[in-house]
């Protein structure tokens, strides 16, 4: 479904993607782990457009996304992105901000689009807060406000760039039970995380990037608990010591 | 002190008559110099090298003429070119052309004052840039601006006096005239102080209640 075959970028001279090769299925779960600076986000903002890519190409669904083109407006809305600052409308409301995309980008009648945004809110358990704005609401639940967004626009995948980064540690399970649910109803899901106990529980696969290539990938189970690369061995002595 | 109100009860007709031609020219200049400050900020922040460069150089070039003169340019030299205006339309064009370089900086400003998170949000569904300004941009820009517009409104209104200079007769030209014609410069001119205040109040509290009617709801 989402197919990276040698793609490079760099920013003036500096190169933050040396060439990544990478399949993501459809209905798999591929988590992207790794130090910062390693090119994790900048790889997903690359898969629906929101970065240019200097060298190699990235198909979704057989469509190459070069976000100078006009095709880029149809992969996007096949591909919802959740950012790590949740990047909610603030001068919308929570459903106002669910229906925007359904609404004035792919044009469905606004009664529908509502019945919708008002159940993707109720699966993500705010259903309540249909009508308040995002400055009401905890950084947990405008995370889960942007997944319901991610989803109203009935996307073949969604890319999550660190989801989970910005919230204060109580917030974090709130956001990961709701991705959780996601995995097991199969939907195709590239996740940058730091979130390691997630990433082994839910991901089918992990690529583990360091210096803008991946070095390592793999089954979540062995990339993670039994990593060869000394790098990966390194990061994860690193990350699970500090927690 | 009672000649001074029998005076102002004379002269309020015909500086009432002044008061709406000044109401005029502010308004047309408003609402013309509003539109092309837009399309300037959005030229400006369209990313595209030329429309940038093309406003740059038209906002700098309308900023270091002094309005007086770009009025009489309009108004005496165009003319030539075979361009008659009324000195109305002449001072609406004139004002609404000078102003539209402020408007447009603080447009801009406001603009630029978004976190760039909202456009690629907006873009990560699938909007394009006229939408994701329509629908994301411009109306969280709007709070941010109303503040100096309404600063922009009141100087605007104070300005259109300088239409005077190209015969319009606003109010501050028609306290000229009774004043050259009775000599009582004190009533006259404390009248048309008067009456340019009484014109403020109005667009004061009109900028006080959109900014309040815009900060529901958010931070």
């Amino acid at each position: 479904m989402i197919e990276l075959r040698d793609v490079h970028k760099s920013y003036g001279p500096l190169e933050v993607i040396k060439g990544i090769d990478a399949t993501v299925n459809k209905g798999e779960v591929v988590c992207l782990i790794g130090p910062s600076g390693s090119g994790k986000s900048t790889i997903l903002r690359c898969i629906n457009g929101l970065e240019s890519y200097q060298k190699g190409t990235i198909e979704f669904d057989g469509i190459r996304v070069d976000r100078d083109h006009r095709s880029i407006v149809e992969v996007r809305t096949h591909v919802s992105m959740v950012f790590q600052r949740f990047n909610l409308f603030p001068h919308r409301t929570v459903l106002e901000n669910v229906i925007e995309g359904p609404v004035w980008v792919k044009k469905e009648p606004r009664a529908e689009a509502r019945d919708r945004g008002l159940a993707l809110l109720e699966r993500v358990g705010l259903a309540e807060k249909a009508s308040a704005h995002p400055g009401q609401l905890s950084g947990g639940q405008q995370q889960r406000v942007a997944i319901a967004r991610a989803l109203a626009m009935q996307p073949k995948a969604i890319l999550f760039d660190e989801p989970t980064s910005a919230l204060d540690p109580e917030l974090v399970g709130e956001v990961l039970a709701v991705m959780r649910g996601l995995a097991e109803e199969h939907m195709t899901m590239m996740v940058v995380t730091h979130e390691i106990a997630f990433a082994r529980d839910v991901a089918d696969r992990v690529l583990f990037l360091d210096g803008g290539r991946i070095v390592e990938e793999g089954r979540a189970d062995e990339v993670l608990v039994r990593p060869q690369n000394v790098r990966t061995q390194d990061f994860l002595r690193r990350v699970i010591d500090h927690v | 002190m009672q000649k001074f109100f029998q005076d102002a009860v004379e002269f309020t007709p015909i500086l009432l008559e002044g008061a709406w031609a000044t109401i005029l020219v502010t308004l047309g200049s408003l609402v013309l110099s509003t539109l092309l400050g837009l399309i300037w900020a959005l030229m400006r922040i369209s990313g595209n090298r030329w429309l940038d460069r093309v406003a740059i150089v038209f906002i700098n070039f309308i900023r270091g003429v002094p309005i007086i003169v770009q009025l009489f340019y309009i108004y005496f030299v165009m003319p030539d070119f075979g361009v008659s205006l009324t000195a109305m339309q002449a001072a609406i064009i004139g004002l609404g052309i000078a102003y539209s370089a402020y408007q447009a900086e603080n447009f801009r400003a406001g603009i630029e004052a978004i976190d760039h998170g909202q456009v690629e949000a907006a873009q990560s569904i699938g909007m394009g840039w006229f939408l994701t300004m329509r629908r994301v941009i411009l109306p969280q820009a709007f709070r941010i601006v109303l503040p100096p517009y309404g600063n922009t409104m009141i100087m605007m209104l104070k300005d259109s006096s300088q239409a005077s200079t190209i015969t319009v007769a606003e109010l501050a030209l028609q306290g000229k005239l009774i004043a050259a014609s009775t000599f009582k410069n004190t009533t006259v001119f404390t009248l048309v102080a008067v009456f340019y205040l009484v014109m403020c109040i109005p667009l004061i509290l009109l900028v006080a209640r959109l900014e309040k009617a815009n900060s529901g709801g958010r931070r």
